[in-house]
């Protein structure tokens, strides 16, 4: 999938990557796409909630070789 | 859509009580929430500039999981609270845990307002000078006005 900005979070736990994708997503222009690497495995409800309650999309979530993989278009 | 908001009233000052605030207060601005940190009693050691006495205690923490059984007998051994402290830091570190001062530091940048209780603080005499600057000094009153109004009120 295409992306503007990648942020890997990898090695971090809660709540820093669902923080830190906001601080990402900050100066992101709406509609662009930030994908995060996790290898937290909280983060994969924890990137959905924040879609739910934030508004930006979660466009997917895989997992590849133990990392979790995220694509987020800003709202 | 209006702003959500959350109060939370931290009142402990121990290393596993001081978490549950800072990261509640950083996860909630990161979705947009208004927060404020009423730090009252023991919580007010959280403000202080240099959070490295912040310690965790076994004894009187049955619940706290050991590397080994350990009877309170030995629990009150001198140095055990630096040991157990030590040995919290470093599982945090390994797990990736941001520290309490990095989480603190989130907080203020995500514009959560800490209020220190002016009532504690003459209490304990506390030194103001100890305390970060980022700090409201108000009391009961003036915390109510915000959290009346709150979707989230926490006692910690």
């Amino acid at each position: 999938m295409n992306f503007d900005k990648e942020f890997d979070a990898s090695g971090l736990n809660c709540p820093l990557p669902i923080i830190k994708t906001k601080k990402s997503l900050t100066d992101m222009e709406s509609g662009k796409v930030l994908k995060v690497i996790a290898t937290d495995c909280g983060a994969v409800k924890d990137m959905q909630a924040f879609a739910d309650q934030t508004g930006n999309k979660l466009l997917a979530s895989t997992e590849e070789g133990g990392k979790y993989i995220f694509f987020m278009q800003k709202k | 859509m209006t702003t959500k908001k959350m109060a939370i009233i931290a009142t402990k000052g121990t290393l596993d009580m001081a978490y549950p605030p800072f990261i509640l207060a950083s996860t909630a601005a990161a979705l947009g929430y208004e927060v404020q940190i009423f730090f009252t009693f023991y919580g007010l050691q959280l403000l202080r500039k240099d959070l490295s006495d912040v310690m965790i205690s076994p004894l009187a923490n049955p619940a706290m999981p050991m590397p080994i059984p350990m009877p309170v007998m030995v629990q009150m051994l001198p140095g055990m609270e630096s040991m157990a402290t030590m040995m919290m830091k470093q599982k945090l570190k390994k797990h990736g845990v941001a520290s309490l001062t990095e989480l603190r530091d989130l907080c203020l940048e995500a514009d959560v307002k800490f209020i220190a209780c002016q009532m504690t603080v003459d209490l304990f005499e506390f030194d103001k000078s100890e305390f970060i600057e980022n700090v409201e000094y108000g009391g009961a009153t003036m915390f109510m006005g915000f959290a009346g109004d709150t979707d989230v009120c926490l006692f910690i």
